[in-house]
């Protein structure tokens, strides 16, 4: 590998459709994720996220489609270098939590030496690292996450694929989880996770991918996303009403918040011009350009589609 | 954090070798599958020690005669010699004696005197019917040798004839005799091994549901295949099962030998232990595969019942019929034919082997047809268990496993 890592690492998903008797899972769900990027897949639930996770990991069977690493077909063999966490978690609850993870990790092809080794330095870095030699089901929910999560981590895995490994973290563990994500994007791994909580999404993904009714509605980094709507602008005049908007060509009101508004910019309108009104009107509070957050993205494209 | 990438090839070979490892481990250190263990040997040493004392009672009758009766001595110990049984006698000082030790219980019965052909027998509570029965025939000697030489013959003469009268039986097909101790050792192997089968399948139908609802199947099979999966579970709950087999089975003969509750051979007992292992261990494979693929279909353990109920239903079923008509009836032919069928062999043949009078075309039958079934069976619970262990949620029908 070396040099040409970063090519070799893309992992692709290329229209992989599944049907449930008469109810389509997913319908050519496309996508990739490039090395060391960190993607966040979002959509309403029953979108088709769980359904493309487990055929990656070959859980699952695809109807047609392919998912692709490194140009290849992901086969048995590659599967053992992802790390997966699946959407109901999935662990021994009567196995010690180092027992368990030395297992996992020997099944993925570590000798009993490094899989101990991995084990205790996952632990450690997880923070449960005091509680390896008790059985997992008497942890709490949020460190049985911990530990869930070092199951994904402890072979080494080449590619990170994660179904909703934020729910059910206290904030602590949200820091730590995320911090982790981003240590091995770093380190070359493409990490792919699903999420409701966009917030988070939106901090930690250099990429995202929205879901509705298992078809990829919007794809691209959190910063194209969220320029890529219509041109809004928010402008505050406190001294005056708000009326004095009303009166410019091509410029809608969208909200109004006392005297500060958001208004939407017809295509072609210049937003220079709208300054200068504002000026004209009054001592000018505020005025920027305004960039939805995820969330309000996520609401406008599923309610759009549907 | 510059790292070498390792080989992650696993052999199949590994892959079941892990997973049996952790059947084994975990299975091993439960305290349910000691309890269990133990509570079987204390039951198996337990009946032999039963047995024994019940046996021990067997010593003979200590009948006493006070010096005015002793003639009689010599006719109670020929009579009861001819019925079988073991009679030691006593001559006792007198009869004040003789009372005091029947009443301690050092004389069975006390014979204090005899009238012509009536005879004065001293006992604790009530004669022993096996004992009245030689008192009775003794007294009908004395009496009938009293006549015989009255008449002026010679008793020992008409004795001697009575004795030459015989009826000589030959039989177009001789009964099978069975030894009662060995019965006794095939209704214990059946109900190890009914227990061990049922004990084990369960464990396996259990292991494999557990691992549906808690999901860590998805982790598995993203790094193993399912049927490496199901291969390691089997064999590793199957090498627990066989180790509990072996140590109850083991301990129950020993017992048996040492305590002198079995008289039979050594080689007799652990022949009877040998086709125990023998049958558990062709029994579990079938079974457990089948209890593999039927667990399979369902993602909780409240609906495990029900799916494995028809494989259970053909264990209690091979093993009812056993228990219930072989002691009394071990040459039955309707249970002969059943326990060649694979479904029943099981349960009924170890049971039959332990018991004895098995031709051996029947044991080579039934082996070949078991053995016969596996690969076949290997192959159905193998395509119903990759196919269903997967599905998570509602109950998946044999049909959909089937058809995948």
């Amino acid at each position: 590998m070396g040099a040409d890592r970063s090519t070799s690492a893309l992992l692709e998903i290329d229209r992989v459709s599944k049907r449930y008797g008469d109810l389509v899972a997913l319908d050519e769900m496309t996508f990739d994720i490039r090395a060391g990027e960190v993607f966040g897949f979002v959509g309403s639930n029953g979108a088709g996220k769980t359904t493309t996770m487990r055929i990656a990991l070959g859980v699952l069977e695809a109807d047609s489609g392919e998912v692709r690493w490194g140009g290849h077909p992901v086969d048995f063999e590659t599967r053992r270098r992802i790390g997966y966490m699946p959407e109901e978690r999935g662990l021994y609850p009567k196995m010690k939590v180092g027992e368990q993870l030395v297992y996992l990790a020997r099944l993925h092809g570590l000798d009993r030496a490094t899989a101990a080794e991995r084990t205790r330095a996952w632990t450690e870095r997880l923070g449960v690292a005091s509680r390896i030699d008790d059985e997992v089901e008497k942890l709490s929910l949020g460190n049985q996450q911990r530990v869930q999560l070092a199951s994904a981590l402890v072979h080494d895995p080449e590619v990170l694929i994660l179904d909703e490994p934020f729910s059910g973290l206290d904030p602590v563990a949200v820091e730590v989880m995320a911090e982790v994500l981003a240590e091995r994007a770093r380190e070359d791994v493409p990490v792919l996770f699903s999420s409701h909580q966009l917030d988070l999404v939106q901090r930690v993904c250099d990429r995202v991918g929205i879901v509705q009714a298992g078809r990829m509605v919007a794809c691209g980094t959190v910063e194209e996303l969220r320029g890529g709507g219509p041109d809004q602008v928010v402008v505050d005049v406190p001294s005056v009403a708000p009326g004095w908007v009303r009166t410019l060509p091509g410029v809608q009101v969208v909200r109004e918040q006392g005297s500060r508004l958001l208004v939407q910019l017809q295509p072609g309108t210049d937003d220079q011009q709208v300054l200068e009104a504002a000026r004209a009107a009054g001592p000018v509070a505020e005025f920027a350009r305004y960039r939805p957050p995820l969330t309000e993205l996520f609401r406008h494209v599923v309610k759009g589609d549907a | 954090m510059e790292q070498d990438r390792h080989d992650v090839s696993l052999g199949s070979g590994t892959a079941v070798r892990l997973v049996a490892a952790r059947e084994l481990t975990t299975r091993l250190r439960s305290k349910a599958y000691r309890i269990i263990t133990l509570v079987l040997v204390v039951l198996v040493v337990g009946f032999a020690l039963v047995m024994q004392a019940v046996n021990g009672s067997k010593e003979p009758d200590r009948v006493g005669f006070i010096p005015s009766a002793s003639g009689l001595a010599a006719v109670v110990q020929a009579a009861a010699h001819r019925t079988g049984q073991d009679v030691k006698t006593v001559r006792v000082a007198g009869a004040e004696a003789g009372r005091s030790q029947v009443a301690d219980g050092r004389l069975d019965a006390l014979v204090t005197g005899a009238q012509g052909s009536r005879v004065q027998v001293i006992v604790q509570k009530d004669l022993d019917d096996s004992l009245r029965g030689a008192l009775q025939a003794a007294t009908a000697q004395a009496t009938l040798d009293a006549q015989v030489t009255r008449l002026g013959g010679d008793p020992a003469q008409v004795a001697t004839a009575v004795a030459r009268a015989s009826v000589h039986v030959d039989a177009l097909q001789p009964p099978q005799h069975f030894d009662p101790q060995r019965l006794a050792v095939g209704s214990v192997a059946g109900i190890l091994i009914y227990l061990a089968l049922v004990a084990t399948g369960q464990g396996v139908a259990q292991g494999v549901v557990e691992e549906k609802s808690s999901r860590v199947v998805e982790l598995l099979l993203a790094t193993i295949r399912p049927w490496q999966l199901m291969a390691g579970k089997v064999l590793g709950i199957g090498v627990v099962g066989l180790l509990q087999v072996v140590v109850v089975g083991v301990a129950g003969a020993l017992a048996g030998q040492l305590t002198g509750a079995l008289d039979l051979s050594f080689s007799t007992t652990f022949g009877a232990v040998g086709w125990l292992v023998v049958w558990f261990v062709l029994g579990f494979t079938l079974y457990s595969l089948v209890f593999a693929g039927l667990g399979a279909l369902v993602s909780r353990q409240e609906d495990l019942g029900g799916a494995t109920a028809p494989a259970m239903m053909f264990l209690v079923i091979g093993y009812v019929v056993g228990i219930s008509v072989l002691p009394s009836a071990p040459d039955n032919t309707a249970v002969a034919v059943m326990s060649l069928v694979p479904v029943f062999s099981p349960t009924l043949m170890p049971m039959r082997l332990a018991m004895g009078g098995v031709p051996l075309w029947q044991t080579l039958l039934s082996l070949g047809l078991a053995v016969a079934c596996v690969p076949v069976l290997l192959v159905v619970a193998g395509r119903i268990y990759r196919n269903g262990v997967v599905r998570t949620g509602a109950k998946v029908s044999l049909r959909a496993a089937l058809r995948g």
